[in-house]
């Protein structure tokens, strides 16, 4: 960014956008080997023999929150530190924004790695079956980030966060029941 | 089936006269008559075709789902087969919903696309269908392929409503309002509703059809193959 602009600054609406399309390709490319890894060390069975299904699902589950939340980390500062024009107003909104949106990102990854995990091409395939999940998640995300930049009160970001959590609690528990008929196949 | 095709050949070419042919007057008299929509005047007349195949994109999307809510509960490879015929005339009508809406946002709008929400939204529809799609050609395997697909329609599904409710909060739409207002009170000429109705119920009709056809001709190739 700082290279490709020169000594222009990108406008901050840019910039908490282009925030979230770092952190989509961070999850894309990291979040997708969660099930992938199990089929190719031949692990699959012997977890299907040990475990409850469910335990697997949020054992998983669990794995790419942790994940994600650390690679989030780790992009929120050095982007915050980088880019001179991205200024955060209301900390609180952008961490619970960053919070909400690296447990939507988790929960709707791990459904989409583990229905992935039984597919032929499934590098490809991750992102084109992830996209349309996850973007009402990103455009609440991008929204929420844009109100912290503009120094917006958290009240005002209480209807996102509502959706958020919706989202979160919905597609965890469309996950967990339907999860049982990836699994035993 | 015969009689079933012939009155829908009837009912829609009645529709498309109709739709297309009655005079529009500035002040309607005559019971033929559609009164001119400001602003939208005769590009009016292309909701008689958008709108049924915008609300059959999203039909389609619904059944895909129960059928594949169905085939997860007793497994039955019909139920599959009922779920991908759906989504199949869905991604069509979903295709048709686009092109018609894009060519009449390059009248009224000036631009073919400029990604108003409802735009958005149906192309986020036409994703979906398409990543559906792409995911059945990848596995190998009935079963595993009806399951995972199934799978997948109903993840997309219960993550779409959000999609509709998040999209007028984010950017205002320029998309005329459909017939029914915010109240749920119908506001439209009595003749154009008539039209507008039989055309709903036409291409809901048209949509059934393709779809027995579709699923009768995947069921002959599911039993000749076993």
């Amino acid at each position: 960014m700082v290279f490709a602009l020169g000594s222009e600054s990108a406008p901050v609406d840019a910039l908490s956008g282009m925030l979230w399309v770092v952190i989509f390709f961070a999850a894309m490319s990291g979040l997708s080997r969660t099930f992938v890894t199990e089929e190719e060390r031949g692990t699959t069975m012997t977890l299907q023999l040990l475990a409850q299904p469910s335990a697997v699902y949020f054992g998983k589950l669990f794995f790419n929150l942790v994940l994600i939340v650390g690679v989030n980390a780790f992009t929120v500062v050095l982007y915050t530190v980088f880019l001179n024009g991205f200024i955060i107003k209301t900390t609180s909104i952008f961490i619970v924004a960053i919070a909400l949106g690296s447990v939507g990102l988790a929960a709707s990854s791990t459904i989409i790695a583990a229905i992935i995990a039984k597919a032929n091409t499934k590098g490809t395939l991750y992102p084109v079956l992830s996209f349309p999940i996850l973007l009402p998640l990103l455009l609440t995300c991008i929204n929420a980030t844009r109100m912290a930049t503009e120094g917006a009160f958290i009240e005002e970001a209480f209807g996102e966060f509502q959706f958020l959590v919706s989202y979160i609690v919905v597609v965890v528990t469309a996950s967990s029941i339907l999860f049982e008929y990836i699994w035993k196949d | 089936m015969g009689v079933f095709k012939s009155i829908l050949f009837v009912w829609m070419s009645a529709v498309i006269i109709l739709a297309l042919g009655l005079p529009m007057v500035a002040q309607p008299k005559a019971w033929y008559q559609f009164p001119t929509i400001p602003a939208l005047e005769e590009k009016a007349r292309i909701m008689f075709f958008h709108v049924p195949t915008a609300w059959l994109s999203t039909l389609a999307f619904v059944m895909s789902m129960i059928y594949g809510i169905q085939y997860l509960r007793y497994k039955r490879l019909e139920d599959d087969i009922k779920s991908t015929s759906a989504a199949g005339l869905g991604f069509l009508f979903c295709f048709l919903a686009t092109a018609t809406g894009a060519i009449w946002a390059r009248f009224s709008w000036g631009t073919y696309w400029n990604w108003d929400p409802r735009q958005t939204s149906i192309f986020v529809l036409l994703l979906i269908y398409g990543a559906y799609f792409a995911l059945r050609s990848a596995i190998d395997g009935e079963e595993k392929r009806a399951t995972l697909a199934a799978v997948y329609s109903i993840i997309a599904a219960v993550t779409m409503p959000f999609f509709m409710f998040i999209m007028p909060r984010i950017l205002a739409s320029l998309h005329p309002e459909p017939i029914l207002n915010v109240q749920g009170k119908l506001q439209m000429n009595p003749t154009m509703l008539v039209v507008f109705l039989s055309s709903l119920a036409g291409f809901t009709g048209l949509y059934y059809w393709m779809w027995k056809l579709q699923v009768r001709a995947q069921s002959f190739e599911l039993h000749r193959n076993n």
